[in-house]
């Protein structure tokens, strides 16, 4: 089983050279930590900046630079600031290359629920749904269940959706998983995970076929 | 030369009233026009729409018009990290309607730029395109969403001019651009009020047309939501 820096470790492995990244709240936001030093890779962050960096030194934060997370960051060398009109251009207009966010429940048609628990909490929708409904190649890091131990992976989302039919591929603490016509289909193991705990935790149809790899982080 | 100075923030909002929808730039607190919102809160209008990314913190922001109850209604993306702000909601005291964050965006640019309305995906099969009508291009769905109408729009930039020209820094530039011109009077508040001709019109990013009144703000406190840093010795 995985915790959430070996879930980002895998993640890290689908950032290739040449992508513009946008990396969502929570665990995405770890993934920066770990892609591979000898690739060029730009994060964007959709409150208005591409090439960002990591944490200012102490003493160095400017309220001015902030991720989407309101977090004080700092940028690289290429870097460029932009008005959030643009910044979502470059989301809807498909420039960003890779879209990696967190969820409530994904569906096996794709239908992502990420924003609102009726009743509960209604902290709002943020970029999440022009990210999704935009993007090519979105990836869900999550965890496979939630606190109560019940599956995140669903036949049907019970939560509000943030986007319909856009999931394509999921990576949880137990496994890899890609979206498929059919419904989930397995592609990876987390180590020390097998294949019966992963259809026990998948309440949607997951498709099993032949051996399942353990992952390679 | 057109000049688009007024002496103070008292001038700049000027005209300001009951039930008036206003719109405010910044993410979180970054990039607020922190000294338009103290005196929102001192003049004591009430009933007020705000269009507004966020609704600031408990004791600063937006927070402090929500805290003497001056707000009717929000139109925001992001809301978390105000625990006034979700007791007057779930009260039913504070009317929410929740945009998806590049659509608020858009909304704000199409009204600046004269376009009524435009087509988004974002929040297609959602509650957010509920009641709204939709439409196919080339085989993807699509929902149409209204330019925004609002009263005043107040921005914050880092420099401007008596021209009205705008500079803005870093990532407190965000929804400020999108605003200016986006209704019927842009309010702009600097940090540093230049004479005309100081700015290198190369490097405006807003041209003066889009803001109709200018001022220097008092000061600013510019307060930082997650400080997050890192140790010298992680290097």
């Amino acid at each position: 089983m995985l915790d959430k820096n070996g879930i980002a470790k895998r993640i890290a492995k689908e950032v290739k050279d040449g992508y513009y990244v946008n990396l969502g709240i929570g665990i995405p936001t770890l993934v920066a930590n770990f892609v591979r030093d000898d690739i060029s890779v730009e994060f964007q962050s959709e409150n208005g900046v591409l090439g960002m960096g990591p944490f200012p030194f102490e003493g160095e934060e400017d309220a001015d630079i902030i991720n989407a997370g309101k977090q004080t960051i700092t940028t690289l060398p290429g870097a460029s600031f932009f008005d959030s009109a643009t910044s979502f251009g470059m989301i809807r207009g498909k420039h960003v290359d890779l879209t990696i966010l967190g969820a409530m429940e994904v569906a096996e048609n794709g239908d992502i629920a990420n924003w609102k628990i009726p009743g509960k909490m209604v902290k709002g929708m943020g970029g999440a749904m022009d990210l999704v409904a935009s993007a090519e190649n979105i990836i869900v890091a999550m965890m496979h269940t939630n606190r109560a131990g019940e599956s995140k992976l669903l036949k049907r989302c019970t939560l509000p959706l943030t986007g319909v039919g856009c999931v394509k591929k999921i990576v949880t603490n137990m496994a890899v998983i890609e979206v498929t016509s059919e419904g989930f289909k397995l592609l990876e193991r987390a180590p020390g995970v097998s294949v019966q705990d992963i259809v026990g935790a998948t309440e949607g149809t997951l498709l099993v076929e032949g051996e399942i790899p353990e992952m390679n982080i | 030369m057109i000049r688009k100075t007024v002496a103070n923030v008292q001038e700049a909002v000027d005209g300001v009233k009951d039930g008036m929808t206003f719109m405010l730039g910044g993410f979180g607190l970054c990039g607020i026009p922190e000294n338009a919102i103290a005196e929102l809160v001192r003049l004591g209008i009430k009933d007020i729409t705000c269009i507004s990314n966020n609704a600031g913190v408990d004791d600063f922001g937006l927070g402090l018009l929500l805290q003497k109850h001056q707000i009717k209604k929000m139109i925001s993306s992001y809301v978390g990290e105000n625990e006034e702000f979700e007791r007057q909601m779930l009260s039913g005291e504070l009317e929410v309607e929740l945009t998806p964050q590049g659509t608020l965006a858009e909304k704000c640019r199409a009204a600046q730029a004269g376009f009524p309305a435009f087509y988004t995906p974002a929040g297609y099969g959602t509650e957010v395109s509920e009641g709204k009508e939709t439409r196919e291009f080339d085989g993807k769905m699509y929902v149409l969403e209204p330019a925004f109408k609002a009263d005043f729009a107040f921005v914050k930039a880092w420099k401007g001019d008596e021209a009205g020209n705008l500079i803005f820094k870093g990532t407190a530039r965000n929804f400020n651009p999108c605003m200016c011109g986006a209704a019927t009077i842009t309010v702009a508040e600097v940090e540093e009020l230049l004479p005309a001709g100081s700015l290198d019109p190369n490097e405006i990013h807003i041209p003066g047309i889009f803001v109709s009144r200018i001022f220097q703000g008092e000061k600013y406190e510019k307060r930082i939501e997650q400080r997050t840093v890192r140790k010298l010795e992680s290097m």
